[in-house]
Order: C-alpha cells, then structure tokens, then sequence
C-alpha cells in the first residue's frame, strides 16, 4: 500500500477533519439541549419527580351554646393513588381493591375517575389495620400515597342529624354553580344541613406539600427547594342550640313516631333545639356513605332525610286559634274582654251552613274563647275580621313564606297569598265562608312546625318575632343566603299578650286538656291541636314555659305525625313539650333533671303530687 | 522497574488522557449507582470497575511490552481463534446485566467477558496484516472484497447475538483502516451507499430519488470506475431497497419501535422511547454548570435508564453541565486526535493501519454511545469507552491502548 509521508498527512487530515465533525455535532447538540432549552427539560425533570398533595382542611369546629363540641375531627386515613399513566393506576387501583375491601361496584366507580394528571382517591376512612397492610407492601402497589387527614365527628348522632346534615363528594351539578366556583372534584362538602349552609366558612383552605417520587411513583421525601402551605382550618361555627336539649328531645320523642320538635328563644328568635323524627346519623355519611346505607334512608317509608321540623307542612288547627285572636288585636277588632255576639252552643249557622264547635262553650270572652278552643267563637272573629284583612295580615306575617332559617330546604308554609287563591283552583272567588276555616286553622293552611315556633315566639315576647337562626353570628367568611323570611311585629299591648297567654295558661291549668303535662316548678302554657288530613290525626302542642312569676324563657313546638284516632296534642305532642321545657329550664339554672317530670308522671307512677295544685294568679 | 514501567512514558498524553477518562468513568459509576432506592444487585459496581482498572492497567503494561514483530505474528492466528470464540458464544454464551436477552457472553471458572471485544483487536490486526502485506492500495471494489470478508465475518457472528452496538464498531474498524490504506474515498462511499438504501426504501419515492443519485455519482465516476463495479453497487442499492420492507417485517414491534422513537420518542413514550426521553431530560436539566456531582434528580430517581452502563454520559450531562460535556468530549476529542497523529508519525504501514483500525472502533463508539444519549443518532446498546461500566470492555480497551501506544514505538524506534 502506498504509505507516503504525504499522503498519511493528507489522510490524518481528513480524519481529523472527521473527528472535529462529530465532536462539533455532538457539542451543538448538547448546546441546544443544555444552554438553549435548558429551562424546559429542567421543568420536564422538576414535574417527572415533584408531586404536588393535597392537605385537606380541617372542618370549622362546631359548638353548641353552652360551649359543648358538636361536630369536630379526629384523624383518619385516607389513600390516594397519585397521579400518572392511567394503565398504572388501574393496576394499583385493581391491587389495593381487595385489600381495602372496596365493592365492585365502588372500583367501577373510581375506575371511571381515573385521570393522568388527577390523584384518585381511593378511601377517605381507612382503618388503622389496612393502612398497615398497605404499608408493609409498599413496593407492591407504586403510587400509593397514605396520609393521615381530618374525618369528620359528630357528637349527639341522630339527635343533631337533621341540624348538621352530612357530608359527601361535590357532585358534578355542583361545581358547575356559581357557589362552588374554585372548589375541585373530589372534594368533600356539605351536602345538608348545616354543613351545607355554612360550607364556605367550615371548608377552610386546603395546604399542600410538594414531595419527591422515584420513577415508580414511590413517595421519596418533602422536597426542599419549596416549602409546602399548611392548610387553614375552617372557622369554628357556634349554634344557638343546646345539644342536651336536643339529646333529651331525641330520647323522649316517642321512638316508634314520626313528628318534629322545634325550640325557640323567645329573648333573640334563635333555635334552641330543631329536631325532626325519624332521624339519622351523620356520621354514617363520614368517608363516603356506604351505598346500602344510602339506599336505606332513601327507601324507608317514614323518610328520615325528610327535616319535618322545616319541610314538613301541616294544618295548624287549633293552635292557630291564637294566631286569629292575635290578628284580631292586632287590627283592635277584639281586646281582652270581648264577647262574641253569637253564644256557642256546640255550633252556629252562617251561609245555609251549620259550623260546628267541640263543645258549648257558652259567652266565652277570650282568655276563655282560647283555653276552651272554641270554634264558634273563633268563626265570629274571622268574620269580622273579613277575609280580604285576614289574608293580608296573614301574609304579611310571612304565614306562606320560609322563616328564612339558616338550614338549606326550608318549605314555604301554605297559606293563599290573596282571593286568587281559590280562583286559580276552584275556579270561583271564595266566600267569606272561608274565613271560618281559616280561623280556626283549618282550609288552605299548611305551616312548617318552625313556623308556628316564630309565631309562638311573637307571643312570648311582644308581638314581634325575629328570624329564627341557629348561628346567630357567623363567622365573617359565611356565605349568607339571601333570605325570603323577615322579622316582624303585631301590634299587641301587653294587655293583650297576657289575655292569650292567660287563655293558653287554662290549657295546662286544672281542667285543661294539657293539665296532665303541668311542670312542678315551671309556668308551662300553651294550645293544643289535632288536624284530620288524609285519614290521619296529627297532634300539635305550641307552647312556651318560663317560671311561674317571669316571661317565658323557652318557645316549643311538637308535631306528632298520625297518633292514631283517639289521641290529640294533649297526650302525645304537650308531654314532649313538657318535658323539653323543664330540661331546658332546669339545667339551665343547674338543676338536676328528675325522672318524673309531668304531672303524668307522678300520677302514672307514684301519685299525685303535693305541688299539683298550682298556685293561682297567674 | 524502570524497564516495566518505562513503556507508560511512550505516550505520556495519550494515555495520560485515557486514565483521566478510565478515573472519570469511576466517578461516575459511582454517581450512577447513588440513587434514592440502589439495586443492591448493582450497588458496588464502581468497586468492581476499580478492581478492573487495576486489572486493565496491569495488562497495559504486559501488553505494552509485546513487540510489534509478535503482534503481526500472531494477528492471523488471533484473528481466527476470534471467530472460534465468537461462534462458541452463539452456542454457549450468555447474557448479562442489560443485554440479559443476547448471546454476548462467555463464563469461564466464574469469569465472564464479552468475547467480540478481543475479537476487535484481533480484526484490527488481521486488517492490518492483509492491507500492510499490499503492495498497492486498494483501487477498486474488487480490492476491499477480503478485508470486507475479513471485518463481515466477526460483524456478522456479532449481529447473530444479537449485539447491534458491537457490530457498527467493526464497520467503524473496516472503513478506517480501508481508508488509511489509501482506499479513493467514492470507493468508500459507494461501498456504504447501500445502507442509506436500505433505510430510504420505505418511501418507494425517496429511494428512487437516492438510486438517481447514486447513478449519478457512478456517472461522474466513471472513469475510475470499472463497469462492473458500476453494477455491482447498483445491484447492492437494489437488493438493500428491496429486502427493506421484508427485513422491516421479520422485526418483533418493539424493535421497530426502536427505530421509530429515533424520529420521534414520544411513539412509544414509556417503552422504546422512554431512555431517550429521559436521558434528554436529565441532559437539559443539567444546564451550563450541572446539578451537581451526585445530585442529578433524574439518576437519583432513577428515572434515567442504563444510567452506569449505556446511559452513563447522561449523568455526566445532568451532574456537570454542558461544560463538563465538554470537557469530556475534549479528553476523548484528544485521544482520537493522538492516534491519528500517531498514525501519521508511523513510517510502517502496519502501525498505522491498527492505529486507525482502534481510532475506527473507539470513534464509532464514541459517536454513537454520546449521539444516543442526546437523540443524535438511534439508541443502540454500545458503550462508552473507558466510562461505561463494563470489566473486560473497560480491560479489553487498555489492551488496545497497549497494542496502539506499541506499534507507535516500535515504528518511531525503528525510525529512529
């Protein structure tokens, strides 16, 4: 072969030349991808191994008036699969299935939540012993992220159901609102109840920490270059509610009916204790409600999702009778001692028709008219009342309106907005006629047992009623509805308020139908009330308790769903108010409360007592 | 002493830079293996390429001190025991480590080694003593059919294994030494004109478009060319374009996709495509200066693959920057640049030629391995010399230093 000096020269040229070449082409590559895009692979290689986990908020505490913790949070454990190739998380998700014991039909579920860029959240409620498994295996299921976070507790359990609602997932309807604009899927919120009233300020604001995985998504360490933000806890709620009345109220209501109590302070309106049977817990709804748990609340004839207290509509019956006297005053139709001119005699006649009363009631002035419930003479107030005024003042008293509580679902009571009314449904203006139902709270009038509280709380006051509220401050990060409800005011004297009140006093004075549910050391005073509607009795007991020498301190309304034939609002609903009143009136003045309670109770058990025979002048 | 070691001073720079690199690769490996979660199977690795650096430099210096006159004696004899070994590693070979799937190793009493890498040594000898024995360079096509058969022979044995990355390195051998021996280089290149074919055929227009070219070419050459000459690289452009599509075809898909993520890693993002991806990322991520000795997130992570192996100059991309690049192109730039200039100093056509012919294997390896790292050219398993982990690569490659820095002696000691 030719090997000339020259020609070696020549080619260690080229093959320098080579050389100089590859290591230019080499060096420009690793420029562009070094120098000119160095920021965008260093982002690539900061998302490869930094997750970024959610740390929920805590829920706001609540409190109950007198300090006591309703509903707080204790640590649970959730598992989440953190984000990455779907195929991957399938497998893990179809892994920690069996060991999590997660129904089919649950895995189809999150299965159809399975997004690359989202974490999945396989269980919120993850026992202690679970969680352990999980651990030991770790290298066996890639992605799988355990964290201790808040889970919810309530206290009180389905006494305090109806009041705290419960939780659950956002739905999809919901992020689409304008309420929930900023919350993301997979968000626990409040879905009834107070937890739903006041999501905004119990959500608190999520924190999140910035972690480090290897590439089988394997959680390394916290990353250090950016320290994580702590979640806010939600803001603490207090409720103007007593837990123990409400426990006490959940005890004593009959367990086998159906029916709504509601308690309210005269002194400010607020709800004292509002409670709705059957009821639930909400604690069955913490870390997702088991679906045949849901199913059965769903499925149960009595309907304990239903909140009777502020959904159910019922006729008022005779407890609206003070309703109608209060109205009368209020427009100095009647004072205290007026006598109707037509003498109850079991009935009276008016428009070729024959009305009847329950019993002869003779000339009954008022306080006499109320405690007798007598119909006639309530016939006869209506009527001079007219009907074009009594519909107006009952309207403005916001008798077909929600009292604007702050519990989301509250019904419009039903009463006719104007004579309209019965054009619209029966096709013909109505007759005075009508007034007489209405006065003697029968015809179209269907109130909310929370209505009839307000009403109530009017009368234990002076004539005028505030909203009702549980929380009676919140926090400043609420979110208050706007409300339909206002506060109002009768014109009543205090003459006037004493003649009712001396008539609903006759009620539980010897004598009374209500005698039987006298409080030894408390002025219980109130109206009884049976409606017939669909073949049913509900029985109603409105009412108010105070000491014998003060104002009434406490407004109860029980309703009790079908009592059955022979029962009314004496024996089922007034012993409920009772003894709610006399809980709450002796614990709070620290009394201890005893068994025997009513004056049914002692005569029931051990006899009459020696304080029945009440002192008189009240 | 002074006897055993004095041949180290041949060329001080040479193999002075090559130790920097040997010391280099240590670091790294160590680096490598440093991840959040070690393989405990691979965690001492960098001990183990320390103990064969020992080893390697012990054979460098045994090897230093065979004479040329011995080396060309036995380059024949070698060069045939080669292809024994190579075909026994068909039958009784294994794999290992990341080419677990192949045929590329041998154990003998617990030791393994890859028997392709003497075998280069000994084809860089053989090539050597065919073309050194010629009076004339090779002139034609006919000229470079036996070194062709001579460098064909262990390429195709390696292919049979299958070690893609091993082959190109003879291809790298046998156009080197063909063209240090005076080969016209449009001999050259239209020797390599088939394998562009063989590519361009899977778009019928594009490869008539190159067949044109090719034709065209041979015009302009035509002169210097015989007819059949002419024919026969037509005939080869022919058959490479037609058994592309049937070749394509015996391929399993995640061969294929290897091929394909070359034009685009996001085909097969988490599979064939996912070591480009992830070492172009580590690399980027380094920047200008690097994240670190130690501290590269995508090797920490793990997510770089192969990274003490094939990928290890990812990490040295991630941990040290575009200057550390650098720098380490630099040190391999020199080595190449000395043996050419060796090359060029040796009087004795047989020096040269295995000057080059372990110029074409480490260039080829060079290019390769760093061009996979940053996309530039197909991911294929070859190593990087010197840096890679790897025991008889890394002692079999300090042997061929031994071999390069000896006939560069011999030949100036005979000049002079």
């Amino acid at each position: 072969m030719s090997n000339h000096p020259h020609a070696r020269r020549d080619r260690a040229r080229i093959a320098g030349g080579i050389v100089v070449f590859a290591l230019l082409l080499l060096g420009a590559s690793f420029f562009r991808a070094q120098v000119l895009s160095s920021s965008d692979y260093a982002l690539t290689a900061t998302n490869n191994r930094l997750r970024q986990i959610e740390l929920p908020a805590p829920r706001g505490t609540i409190v109950d008036r007198n300090g006591r913790i309703v509903a707080d949070n204790v640590p649970g454990y959730a598992v989440t699969i953190l984000p990455g190739p779907k195929a991957t998380i399938e497998a893990t998700l179809d892994a920690v299935a069996p060991i999590l014991e997660l129904s089919p039909a649950r895995v189809e579920a999150l299965r159809e939540g399975i997004a690359s860029d989202r974490h999945l959240l396989v269980g919120t409620d993850v026992s202690f012993e679970k969680v352990s498994i999980l651990e030991e295996r770790r290298s066996d299921f890639p992605g799988v992220y355990i964290e201790t976070r808040p889970k919810r507790r309530y206290f009180g359990g389905a006494a305090m159901g109806h009041v705290l609602g419960y939780l659950g997932e956002i739905t999809a309807e919901q992020l689409d609102t304008e309420r929930f604009e900023g919350y993301e899927q997979r968000m626990i919120i409040g879905q009834q109840g107070l937890e739903a009233q006041y999501e905004e300020a119990l959500q608190g604001v999520a924190g999140h920490r910035l972690v480090e995985v290897d590439v089988l998504r394997r959680i390394v360490g916290d990353f250090a270059g950016q320290p994580g933000q702590p979640a806010v806890p939600g803001d603490e709620l207090r409720l103007s509610i007593d837990l123990g009345l409400q426990e006490f109220i959940h005890e004593v209501f009959p367990d086998s009916m159906t029916g709504a109590v509601v308690a309210l302070d005269p002194t400010d309106g607020s709800v004292l204790a509002l409670y709705s049977a059957p009821s639930y817990d909400p604690n069955v709804f913490v870390g997702g409600v088991d679906p045949e748990v849901w199913d059965a609340l769903n499925s149960d004839l009595n309907r304990p999702l239903y909140n009777r207290a502020i959904q159910g509509t019922y006729a008022p019956a005779s407890t609206w009778k003070v309703a109608t006297a209060a109205m009368a005053i209020d427009l100095g139709i009647i004072e205290e001692h007026t006598v109707m001119p037509t003498r109850c005699e079991g009935g009276m006649f008016y428009g070729n028709r024959y009305w009847g009363c329950l019993g002869e009631h003779g000339d009954a002035n008022l306080t006499e008219a109320i405690a007798g419930s007598c119909n006639v003479y309530f016939y006869q107030v209506g009527l001079e009342i007219g009907l074009e005024r009594y519909l107006e003042l009952a309207n403005s008293l916001g008798f077909n309106e929600p009292c604007g509580i702050d519990l989301p679902g509250e019904a419009a009571s039903v009463f006719p907005h104007g004579p309209d009314f019965w054009v619209e449904r029966f096709g013909a203006r109505p007759t005075e006629g009508e007034t007489l139902n209405l006065a003697i709270g029968q015809g179209p009038n269907d109130q909310t047992p929370l209505k009839m509280a307000q009403f109530y709380v009017a009368l234990a006051r002076d004539g005028s009623a505030p909203v009702p509220r549980i929380v009676p401050a919140p926090p400043e990060s609420a979110v208050v509805s706007a409300t339909t409800g206002a506060a109002w005011q009768l014109d009543l004297s205090r003459a006037a308020l004493h003649v009712i009140r001396d008539g609903m006093g006759a009620v539980t004075a010897q004598g009374g139908t209500a005698y039987l549910s006298s409080l030894e050391l408390w002025d219980l005073i109130g109206k009884t009330g049976s409606a017939q509607a669909g073949g049913k009795t509900n029985a109603w007991f409105a009412g108010m308790a105070g000491p014998w020498d003060g104002e009434p301190e406490i407004v109860i309304v029980a309703m009790v769903e079908d009592v059955g034939p022979d029962r009314g609002g004496s024996s089922t609903a007034a012993p409920i108010v009772a003894k709610a009143a006399d809980y709450y009136l002796r614990t709070k003045r620290g009394l201890d409360v005893p068994e025997l309670q009513t004056l049914r109770d002692h005569v029931m058990t051990v006899g009459w007592p020696t304080w029945s025979t009440r002192p008189d002048g009240n | 002493m002074r006897k055993l070691f004095g041949l180290w001073a041949i060329d001080g720079p040479l193999v002075g830079a090559v130790a920097v690199l040997s010391l280099i690769g240590l670091a790294m490996i160590f680096s490598a293996v440093n991840t959040i979660d070690p393989d405990p199977s691979i965690a001492n690795v960098w001990i183990r390429q320390g103990v064969w650096f020992v080893l390697a430099l012990i054979a460098f210096t045994a090897v230093s001190r065979v004479p040329q006159r011995w080396l060309e004696w036995v380059a024949m004899p070698a060069y045939v025991f080669g292809l024994v070994l190579l075909g026994a590693t068909l039958i009784i070979g294994t794999g290992a480590g990341t080419a677990a799937g192949t045929r590329s190793f041998i154990e003998l009493a617990g030791f393994r080694f890859q028997p392709a890498e003497p075998a280069k040594i000994a084809t860089v000898l053989a090539l050597a003593q065919y073309l050194s024995n010629r009076a004339e360079s090779p002139a034609n096509l006919r000229d470079v059919v036996v070194p062709g058969m001579i460098a064909a022979a262990p390429l195709g044995l390696v292919l049979l294994q299958p070690d893609l990355g091993t082959a190109q390195a003879f291809v790298g051998i046998l156009f080197a030494m063909l063209f240090w021996a005076g080969t016209p280089v449009p001999i050259l290149l239209l020797l390599a004109s088939p394998l562009p074919a063989l590519i361009l055929a899977f778009d019928a227009r594009i490869w008539a478009v190159y067949i044109v070219l090719v034709v065209f070419a041979l015009y302009l050459l035509r002169y210097r060319l015989f007819f059949y000459e002419s024919v026969a690289v037509i005939l080869a452009n022919f058959a490479a374009g037609t058994i592309a599509t049937p070749l394509w075809n015996t391929l399993e898909p995640y061969q294929r996709n290897r091929l394909l993520v070359y034009l685009d890693p996001m085909v097969d993002p988490l599979d064939q495509g996912w070591n480009i991806i992830q070492s172009k990322v580590a690399i980027g991520s380094g920047g200008l200066t690097g994240q670190g000795y130690l501290e590269g997130t995508q090797k920490r992570y793990n997510f770089l693959p192969e990274q003490h192996t094939d990928f290890i100059f990812s990490v040295v991309g991630e941990e040290f920057g575009f200057i550390g690049v650098v720098v380490a192109l630099a040190f391999f730039g020199f080595v190449l640049w000395r043996l050419i200039r060796l090359a060029a100093d040796s009087a004795d056509p047989f020096a040269g030629l295995v000057l080059l012919g372990i110029f074409g294997a480490w260039f080829v390896h060079i290019f390769v391995n760093v061009g996979m790292t940053i996309g530039l050219v197909p991911v294929t398993g070859i190593p990087l010399p010197f840096v890679s982990y790897g025991g008889s690569f890394l002692l079999m490659s300090w042997v061929a230093l031994a071999i390069a820095v000896r006939v560069a002696h011999d030949d100036s000691g005979t000049r002079a």
